[in-house]
């Protein structure tokens, strides 16, 4: 971690970022552990479109873009290019949940069987956003999209969250961890662990996203923190894939609070607030997982 | 220089470890495969010092090129048919970057129905994404283009993709003798790549890739469109460079008794050896006729197809491809061609060769039988299919 951390800022402000977006704060603090040398790789995305546009430029790193799904198939490349060139640098991908858990998927299961020395960051805000709020296989249970909208015959996404980090994990990835903004220390202590390590990294940040979610963009950290107190999002980290000897709960939660405190402050959600058996599905399916993790 | 038996693949995988190239990243595809099997083996032997990166896709395969080529180095692939089709839209992003990526592309049908044998619908179907493509004739030919493929690329006027085309099976997989230089003189003709424009160098940080606006959009396309120009007199240059140090010429668009010609077909790849045996055997029943070998289809050689055909009365097209609802690419290319330059001369269209047909001489004859026709003022048709069982087709 550089020793000006503090004051080093890698990704410029000015950006055109949604006031409240939590992606543009992800990336700030990961670039001020990871520091100057470093190379940023990204998916097509909000991030991309919004850091980027010509002849503007957030990066103050080396930043290159490609696609939607191919991530990690870019930087495999680049990373193999510092391979040969005998570089030893920071080497970051940064994709949405589309470019993670759907289309990138493919791309990324191979980057990291492949094993390369990247790490890879997704940011989650749980659908398509960039293209205006789309179904994804990361959008939870209940919730609201433009194509999984609630109606006569349906309460909205009917399928469950993907477990990507799990998944990702399984692979036998050296180090996976999950995060938020709202557990600034915690993230911070994974970004550094995890780039200590050779091979591929696996971080996968919840990122509330005001327009999508349909929150008052004042309350992103709230929200990022409501997740993780209600178990819906629990923090952990395992290296490995081991899950039985190398795994830990990174924070837990006192006394878990009930998900409708989650679920309410959350235009995606308004149409199941009044049905307490939808409430109830969703509170036992968090329930189990927690029990399950001990806590 | 040393004469080694090669297969096509051979000749490519040779040449790919000759240009020092950084990293290849590849994905196995019938008749291609065999390119990734020999890198893989020269980078396992340590015979060449490059990095491999076996990829789970084509379209990995073209990205992670793409990441390799960002970052300043030299990157290389190859692949066949689907592969080709599954990495498209990488292709364009390759050229809208300015990344001047290699690839070697055994020519071979599209599904469905699924089809391993040759033809040029994969690479004729790349035609619009920027690339540069050259066509082999043989294996030497398919060494050399992809030397010579190098140097254009990488050349600070053009900046942009390559890829060199070599018959599915019928250069593939067929050994044939190859003139094989000595290293220090492929590393004289094709001097190490070191970009100004694409790096990725934490003390010089540039973004790549950006999101572009339509106020900046079509200066990036008008820029690749020149690079595209530009590319017709470094072909040139680069053609006669390795013709001076190699003794081998390249054109464009090479004829073979073109001059007094009334008849010139044209034809792309191996075909052009059975079409010139039948051309000298037709000469010798006095009939007039020509072939003009296309060697470079992008950037399309209008100045050469004019130069090889004004003479001629009828020019037939011999194709391995079909644009359906219009009829081969290079017929409408050279049509346009032709009729842009005001002459009046009958283009007509042969579709021949789909998903690994023979093309036999008969085939061949029966090309110029027709074109004969039209030469004569007899009503043929544009459009003519070749050695298909058209009754079948009725009748299914």
């Amino acid at each position: 971690m550089p020793e000006n951390f503090e004051e080093l800022e890698l990704f410029a402000p000015g950006h055109r970022g949604c006031a409240g977006c939590g992606a543009s704060q992800i990336v700030r603090w990961i670039l001020k552990i990871a520091g100057p040398n470093t190379i940023c790789v990204s998916a097509t995305g909000c991030l991309e479109v919004f850091s980027t546009p010509y002849p503007e430029t957030a990066w103050r790193v080396p930043w290159v873009h490609a696609a939607f799904e191919n991530a990690a198939a870019v930087a495999s490349g680049v990373e193999a290019a510092m391979k040969k060139m005998g570089k030893d640098v920071n080497i970051i991908a940064f994709a949405g949940d589309g470019g993670t858990f759907d289309i990138g998927f493919q791309a990324l299961s191979g980057m990291v069987e492949r094993g390369h020395n990247v790490l890879f960051v997704n940011y989650d805000n749980e659908a398509y956003m960039n293209t205006g709020i789309q179904r994804c296989s990361s959008t939870p249970y209940g919730a609201w999209t433009t194509t999984s909208p609630p109606g006569k015959l349906t309460i909205g996404k009917e399928q469950r969250k993907k477990p990507i980090a799990a998944i990702i994990a399984a692979h036998g990835a050296p180090y996976v961890a999950t995060a938020t903004i709202a557990f600034l220390e915690d993230l911070k202590r994974k970004v550094k662990k995890a780039l200590s390590i050779k091979g591929p990294k696996f971080l996968h940040i919840l990122q509330p996203c005001t327009t999508g979610w349909r929150f008052d963009p004042s309350l992103t950290v709230t929200i990022s923190k409501l997740a993780v107190e209600t178990g819906v999002f629990v923090l952990w980290e395992v290296e490995d894939g081991d899950f039985d000897n190398k795994f830990r709960i990174t924070y837990k939660p006192k006394k878990r609070k009930p998900v409708i405190e989650y679920l309410k402050l959350q235009g995606r959600f308004r149409h199941i607030i009044n049905k307490p058996e939808i409430i109830e599905a969703i509170q036992r399916e968090v329930d189990e997982k927690c029990a399950k993790y001990g806590f | 220089m040393a004469k080694i038996v090669l297969k096509g693949n051979g000749a490519v995988a040779l040449a790919i470890k000759m240009a020092r190239v950084d990293v290849v990243a590849a994905y196995p595809i019938t008749p291609s495969t065999f390119i990734p099997e020999k890198i893989s083996e020269y980078v396992a032997n340590g015979e060449m010092d490059a990095e491999f990166i076996p990829v789970e896709s084509e379209h990995s395969a073209m990205s992670a090129c793409i990441g390799a080529s960002a970052a300043g180095l030299r990157a290389a692939t190859a692949t066949s048919s689907q592969g080709l089709e599954l990495m498209h839209e990488m292709l364009f992003i390759a050229s809208g970057m300015r990344l001047p990526i290699v690839m070697g592309v055994a020519n071979r049908a599209l599904s469905a129905p699924i089809n391993i044998w040759c033809d040029h619908q994969d690479t004729i179907s790349a035609r619009d994404t920027g690339w540069i493509q050259f066509y082999a004739e043989n294996n030497q030919e398919a060494f050399d283009l992809m030397l010579i493929a190098f140097r254009v690329a990488e050349d600070e006027r053009v900046l942009l993709p390559a890829m060199v085309g070599l018959d599915a099976f019928i250069l593939t997989h067929t050994f044939e003798p190859v003139d094989v230089p000595e290293q220090r003189e492929v590393d004289d003709f094709l001097p190490p790549y070191r970009p100004k424009h694409a790096y990725l160098d934490p003390e010089r940080p540039i973004t790549q890739g950006s999101f572009v606006y339509p106020e900046y959009y079509m200066e990036f396309k008008y820029g690749q469109w020149i690079a595209m120009e530009s590319a017709r007199d470094v072909i040139d240059e680069v053609f006669a460079d390795f013709a001076s140090r190699f003794g081998r010429k390249y054109e464009k668009v090479s004829t073979f008794m073109c001059d007094d010609a009334e008849i010139v077909l044209i034809t792309m790849g191996s075909l052009s050896g059975t079409v010139r045996h039948v051309v000298r055997e037709l000469r010798n029943e006095g009939i007039k006729v020509g072939v003009a070998k296309i060697t470079v289809f992008r950037p399309f050689p209008h100045k050469e197809i004019i130069r090889a055909v004004k003479n001629a009365k009828v020019v037939g097209v011999l194709e391995k491809n079909v644009s359906f609802g219009f009829g081969g690419a290079v017929y409408g290319e050279v049509l346009a061609t032709v009729h842009g330059e005001g002459l009046d001369t009958k283009v007509l269209d042969f579709i021949v060769g789909l998903g690994g047909r023979d093309v036999r001489v008969e085939d061949v004859k029966e090309v110029v039988k027709i074109c004969s026709d039209a030469l004569q003022g007899k009503a043929v048709d544009k459009i003519n299919w070749i050695n298909v069982d058209k009754e079948a087709v009725k009748n299914a």
